[in-house]
């Protein structure tokens, strides 16, 4: 009975295994496929091993009026509230010179909410506001720095509301109305 | 409830208590005794169906569908389900019939009526039910040769505005209208707008001057009134001073007439809010506060108008009380003055914003404008805060192209200098509004420049120019 038990165990251990490696490990493969090929030029030394997605991100262009896309990699989140959590920490994360960020440097993430109808709610810490350069070109370099890196990368969001230390503000710095998700816009990308 | 009309002793001798409700109007005498009103119960009960009993010498019910307010003569109280009322003066009595002070029916019958009961005392009006009844009130202002009419219906109600030969009509969206007595003090022979009456329950007439030449009407809403403003315009002297120079089209009767007269300028920022900070020290608030008293110095005296600025010296001034400086002003138009920043120290030039709005936000309404003899009508609409300058983006649309025309070989530009964001401080101007960023403070070379007088000069004669423009269009437009 015993030997007939253990049997019956090995049996079933090996089709669990056969199962997950099936239903769940290869889809996540077939999902991955269709990434396009690498092609940043952005160091991503920051990104850990594991799992990555190709993420654009945006930065403060040459002309300094507008932002720049590039492609990096992001690492993998398992939903969609994960996903934007790890592509605007990689958003905010510091990068090297000559890259330039229109996130003040010191934000940090905070938490990033999803609501039903495809708003995301992106919580940074109080230095997007203290750190802030001012003027109204750069604050609305920063504004959609965030809401365009979620917008473009996740279909699934649609508008980006900013929140200062868990709270909503009126603007970052006394220009850009941020009272209210905005959806993306690439007018401020070259 | 029918209609009552009162006897002429009554009516010559003694005021009366209108009741006014969706199927009529009825009046109830009043009794003034000090400075208190009475208005006889039985009156009351007669008109509200109410049971009155008196239950001892002091004490006395007044029953309605089985609530029941308790009256004590002598004290100036009431009790409704065991909860006092006080009243300013006790009940009175008048031959056979008691009277109550009239803050009875506001403070005590209204609580156990099953129908809405709205007492306005000063008015002696009793409005029964929702039935939409504005207090109105009207003033005249002359400005110049010009004037203005300003009409505030508290609560909002919308209303049209037509010209029928020597009379404007005022049609308010109504049931009646709760007006002062007289309507409107009494102007000079002069003057644009002569005397206010009420043509029917629901309409103004206003009698205007010879000299009118034609008007243009706008709303405002102000906390829980709508505030209509008539602009009139009046025609000219009949015999202009001689000049060499041909005389201009005279506005003829009807012809809409630009009233373009105050000008709001905003320098950005102040106070402790700095704004943006160059390499070289130099601070946004006070580049945009130069620029702004000079540009306020130079249209006053050039283009004789009004300017306004939001700040007039150093301080910090909150985004809307900024915009609701121009909209309580009636500013003709709202320009924000800025000084950019940049990450990359090359950037350089100025840049016009105009407000843009994301598409799910409510869209501007559509006034329903329908053609008349001598004038126009125009509906008057509800515009949330945030979106009051939905229904201005053409007009300042065309003023920032007007603008960087003008500014196109006197100031360095960006490569791209109109642009429209969702920015703050335009989003509730109710008038065409920019924001313009003069240059970036960021750049060493334009810092300077942006400090000096030569940049100030250019700026504010193009900006003046463009406002003669805009001016010019609306003109030849017709509105604004």
């Amino acid at each position: 009975m015993t030997e007939r038990a253990i049997g019956i165990g090995v049996v079933l251990m090996a089709a669990l295994v056969l199962g997950l490696v099936l239903f769940v490990g290869l889809p996540r493969v077939q999902r991955r496929a269709p990434v396009r090929a690498a092609a940043a030029d952005i160091p991503s030394a920051t990104a850990p091993p594991g799992r990555k997605i190709k993420a654009h991100l945006f930065y403060v262009a040459e002309d300094g009026e507008h932002l720049t896309s590039v492609e990096r990699d992001v690492a993998y989140g398992e939903t969609t509230a994960d996903q934007a959590r790890e592509i605007v920490a990689a958003q905010i994360a510091p990068v090297p010179v000559p890259i330039l960020s229109a996130v003040p440097p010191g934000t940090t993430l905070r938490a990033v909410f999803i609501a039903d109808g495809g708003n995301a709610y992106v919580d940074l810490s109080r230095e997007v506001v203290t750190a802030h350069p001012g003027g109204t070109i750069d604050e609305l370099l920063t504004v959609y720095t965030i809401v365009d890196a979620l917008t473009v990368n996740l279909p699934a969001i649609t508008a980006v509301q900013v929140l200062v230390d868990g709270k909503e503000v009126d603007t970052l710095a006394g220009h850009v109305d941020v009272r209210r998700p905005l959806a993306r816009n690439l007018g401020w990308v070259q | 409830m029918s209609s009552q009309p009162l006897q002429p002793s009554q009516a010559s001798q003694a005021p009366t208590l209108a009741l006014l409700a969706k199927d009529g109007r009825r009046t109830l005498p009043l009794s003034v005794m000090g400075d208190q009103e009475f208005v006889p119960l039985d009156d009351l009960a007669a008109a509200f169906q109410l049971t009155v009993r008196e239950e001892s010498l002091d004490a006395m019910t007044v029953s309605y569908k089985g609530r029941t307010i308790v009256l004590q003569p002598a004290q100036a109280l009431a009790s409704v389900s065991g909860r006092l009322i006080s009243l300013p003066a006790p009940l009175s009595r008048s031959g056979r019939r008691w009277l109550v002070p009239v803050e009875f029916i506001s403070r005590a019958l209204a609580t156990i009526y099953d129908v809405k009961l709205e007492l306005r005392k000063p008015s002696r009006l009793l409005l029964i039910g929702d039935i939409r009844v504005p207090r109105i009130v009207v003033r005249y202002d002359a400005l110049g040769a010009s004037g203005r009419l300003t009409i505030d219906a508290m609560p909002r109600a919308t209303s049209t505005v037509t010209q029928d030969t020597d009379r404007l009509i005022v049609k308010f969206d109504a049931d009646a209208l709760d007006v002062p007595s007289p309507l409107m003090p009494l102007q000079g022979a002069q003057s644009l707008a002569q005397t206010a009456r009420l043509l029917d329950p629901t309409t103004l007439a206003i009698t205007l001057g010879p000299r009118f030449a034609g008007f243009k009407a706008s709303t405002q809403p102000i906390e829980s009134t709508l505030r209509l403003v008539i602009d009139v315009a009046a025609q000219p002297d009949a015999a202009p001073p001689p000049s060499p120079q041909p005389p201009p089209a005279l506005p003829t009767l009807g012809q809409a007439v630009s009233l373009m007269r105050t000008i709001v300028i905003d320098p950005g920022h102040g106070g402790e809010d700095e704004g943006a900070i160059g390499g070289g020290g130099a601070k946004e608030k006070d580049v945009t506060l130069a620029v702004a008293r000079r540009a306020k110095a130079a249209i006053e005296a050039r283009l004789g108008l009004r300017v306004l600025l939001t700040r007039e010296d150093d301080r910090r001034v909150a985004l809307d009380e900024r915009t609701a400086l121009a909209n309580n002003n009636k500013a003709d138009l709202f320009v924000s003055l800025h000084a950019a920043a940049s990450l990359r120290p090359a950037a350089a030039g100025a840049t016009i914003f105009y407000a843009a709005f994301e598409k799910d936000a409510a869209p501007p309404p559509v006034p329903d404008r329908v053609p008349t003899f001598g004038g126009g009508v125009r509906d008057i609409e509800l515009v949330p805060w945030e979106l009051a300058q939905t229904r201005h983006l053409d007009q300042s649309t065309t003023f920032a192209a007007l603008l960087e025309a003008q500014l196109h070989d006197r100031i360095p530009l960006v490569r791209q200098p109109i642009a429209s964001a969702p920015l703050r401080v335009l989003e509730s101007a109710n008038m065409p509004a920019v924001l313009v960023e003069l240059g970036y403070l960021t750049n060493d070379a334009q810092a300077a420049r942006l400090a000096g007088d030569a940049f100030a000069t250019a700026f504010v004669q193009a900006l003046s120019e463009a406002i003669v423009k805009l001016r010019d269009a609306q003109t030849a437009g017709g509105t604004r």
